[in-house]
């Protein structure tokens, strides 16, 4: 084992990034609002309860285990083998249930909030891609596993000092894989995790009939999904200027630049979606737009930090472009059933932000690790999450009784609807 | 088939991680491991053709 330094904060850097680490909240709330938003009215009061629940199940879980593997606090050092001379550092050996939090360096401290509130983004993110047929014990059942096992892995390899964040000073690799905003260890791996909920638990009744196309069925609160898009402005733009303090060590002058920087690529990716999706349907489609907006901010937590506002800009040009796409895509040509959009807004905008953080980044070697990043995400993450749910599908089924899904999530779930005054009407989707 | 797309991806990681360890030219690096993102690229498409294929069967 070996043991790792945080570096130190000034008081004011602490302050600040104290302060912002309570704003980034809002980038969950955002999230949940457009989780139900997208959802069917049915299960509007199951899914909003599901992300609040995810939220709580993902920090208890964290600070019993997942801390702990994950090295958040100093003291334990990190499990670590030799391979090719050079050092791996593949797990953390924090203290358990967040020992010696108080007496922890300021950064220690902070990047343990930081982290708590990553695991529970990343689980927030399957949940809209399961709406109305995921359990919602199930649901607390997954984020339990990701908040357990697959988080604090992948935060240790890519924030904890871990072989990725080491490939700089083993392999001359640039700065090692870099991931300020949780890019990759937030989005991508919710992104990927969606998708494995999705084949699991297969998609809703009458989505995809026998014969024709795959039937359409909006979100039933547009109002939820573009406030939640403002709100998680806000929070994409607390987080991604902590991150830079917390993970790239940036000095005060750097942090307006990652501020704009983010509110710039979430503005292109936008417009692109607006002018693409005008360009297809005829007329700007809001549900979309609000998934480019989200595929901009996602792009720009690996990037915002790291590059120049015309790449900023440039980034989310691509990511508003290509989200809709996607979304269309993985629908209608590959039969993926995701009713937030989760793969195309957190899994390939930030696949796309890493890149794209790699490649205008100035030093040399910083485009390889990336890639090397990006092939980690794809090859151990998304097996390993799909093998893990699927044994958890064999002890709490994923999907609801075909009973509870004609009803609907809320009445079969917890007894009572979000809307109760709403005259329930025959669903003409099911044939 | 699903389950064989899945498979692949490891396989992938590894071209990767061979590829930093064993070379040291940047440019022979950044050929393999991107070949190792290939590897993953085919692997995945084959994950997504056995969704869809086990999709046709059940007719949700």
């Amino acid at each position: 084992m070996i043991a790792t330094q945080p570096p130190v904060l000034s008081d004011a850097l602490f302050a600040l990034t104290f302060a912002l680490l309570l704003l980034a909240p809002l980038a969950l709330a955002g999230v949940a609002l457009i989780n139900t938003g997208l959802g069917r009215s049915r299960s509007a009061a199951q899914a909003l309860l599901g992300n609040i629940a995810i939220v709580a199940v993902t920090a208890i879980v964290f600070a019993v285990l997942g801390s702990a593997l994950a090295g958040c606090l100093p003291g334990g050092g990190a499990h670590t083998f030799h391979l090719a001379g050079k050092p791996w550092s593949w797990l953390g050996a924090g203290p358990f249930l967040l020992g010696g939090l108080g007496a922890a360096p300021a950064h220690a401290q902070l990047a343990t909030i930081f982290e708590f509130l990553a695991v529970a983004f990343a689980a927030l993110i399957p949940w809209g891609s399961g709406a109305d047929r995921w359990r919602l014990t199930a649901g607390c059942a997954a984020a339990a596993l990701l908040a357990a096992l697959v988080f604090p892995l992948e935060a240790h390899w890519i924030w904890g000092g871990g072989w990725l964040a080491q490939l700089g000073v083993n392999f001359s690799l640039g700065s090692g894989f870099l991931d300020p905003g949780g890019a990759a260890t937030i989005h991508v791996l919710g992104g990927l995790t969606a998708m494995a909920v999705i084949w699991i638990a297969g998609p809703r009744r009458g989505k995809f009939p026998k014969e024709g196309f795959s039937t359409a069925m909006p979100g039933h609160n547009a109002a939820y999904v573009l406030f939640g898009c403002l709100v998680c402005l806000v929070g994409f733009m607390a987080w991604n200027v902590a991150g830079a303090i917390l993970w790239l060590n940036a000095p005060l002058p750097a942090l307006p630049v990652t501020a704009l920087n983010t509110l710039l690529s979430a503005s292109t990716a936008l417009a692109a979606t607006f002018i693409v999706t005008e360009v297809r349907f005829g007329k700007p489609d809001a549900s979309l737009c609000a998934n480019g907006w989200i595929a901009g901010l996602v792009a720009s937590s690996a990037s915002a930090a790291l590059v120049s506002p015309a790449a900023a800009l440039f980034i989310g040009l691509v990511a508003g472009i290509a989200t809709p796409l996607l979304v269309e895509l993985f629908e209608l040509a590959v039969s993926v059933d995701d009713p937030s959009g989760a793969i195309s807004v957190h899994g390939a905008a930030g696949l796309w932000g890493l890149l794209a953080a790699g490649f205008f980044a100035p030093q040399r070697g910083q485009f390889v690790a990336q890639l090397v990043g990006v092939a980690t995400l794809l090859g151990v993450f998304l097996p390993l999450v799909y093998l893990l749910f699927w044994l958890l599908n064999r002890v709490v089924p994923f999907r609801v009784a075909p009973d509870g899904e004609r009803i609907g999530m809320d009445l079969h779930e917890l007894g009572g609807g979000a809307y109760p005054e709403f005259v329930i009407h025959r669903d003409e989707s099911y044939r | 088939m699903k389950y064989a797309g899945l498979l692949v991806l490891p396989a992938g990681f590894f071209l990767a991680i061979a590829a930093i360890v064993l070379f040291s030219d940047p440019a022979q690096r950044a050929i393999f491991v991107v070949c190792g993102i290939a590897v993953e690229a085919l692997g995945l498409a084959v994950a997504v053709r056995g969704h869809m294929q086990a999709r046709g069967e059940t007719h949700q």
